[in-house]
């Protein structure tokens, strides 16, 4: 199985991970890319600002990617990366892209993998609007609203 | 014994790294503990904090060693 993680200061690719996990066996690849919102409950967010403990997240990035081999055998390759530092507007702060030979698994272990990651990678973020900022916390997953 | 902050806990501490005094053989939840008691501005964030010890999460009742790297890391929001 293909794997790459990574926290990166520099701006996030989509077609970079999907080249990642690109096989000639995998007839399927789901990506997840989660971009900066312009509001939070009805607040104007200017920016977020992200902070990782980035041995940490790394690894845990890695535990994750071989908890969903365990769990989709037949994924052929697995990318997640997270970005550090200021985020503006629309751009990406995570990617999670997953391959293989079926959408099934493709799309099961894409979904998964986002969810776990928002549950254990060792990443804070501040919203920084017009008028002050706030840590924010990711919620339980299903949790979240709409 | 050093202990590395992140995030909200970081900033209300307004370090990234802070040293307490624990007896040997202490375990994760008595470094939380004797935080408290020094940092009372991570009183609130402590109790919904984690424990890692060397990049690892780790339960309260884990004992600590001499030269571990210890991190305390509040609710998560990566994503």
């Amino acid at each position: 199985m293909k794997s790459f993680y990574e926290i990166s200061e520099g701006p996030l690719s989509l077609e970079a991970a999907a080249s990642r996990v690109a096989d000639p066996s995998a007839g399927a690849l789901a990506a997840f890319c989660g971009t900066t919102r312009n509001s939070f409950d009805g607040k104007d967010v200017d920016h977020l600002e992200y902070e990782a403990y980035r041995p940490m997240a790394e690894r845990v990035m890695a535990e994750i990617g071989m908890e969903i081999a365990t769990r989709w055998p037949s994924v052929t390759g697995i990318a997640i990366a997270h970005r550090t530092g200021r985020v503006d507007v629309g751009e990406p702060s995570v990617i999670v892209a997953v391959s293989a030979p079926h959408r099934e698994a493709a799309l099961a272990a894409c979904g998964w993998g986002i969810d776990r990651l928002k549950e254990i990678l060792p990443v804070w973020k501040k919203e920084v609007f017009t008028d002050g900022e706030v840590w924010r916390e990711n919620q339980p997953r299903g949790g979240e609203p709409p | 014994m050093a202990v590395r902050l992140f995030g909200p806990a970081r900033e209300a501490a307004g370090s990234e790294r802070v040293a307490v005094e624990v007896p040997g053989g202490a375990t994760a939840a008595d470094v939380v503990s004797a935080l408290e008691a020094r940092y009372p501005a991570l009183a609130g964030l402590l109790p919904r904090s984690r424990v890692a010890v060397n990049l690892e999460y780790v339960d309260g009742d884990t004992r600590l060693g001499p030269g571990d790297e210890v991190a305390i890391l509040p609710p998560v929001g990566g994503g």
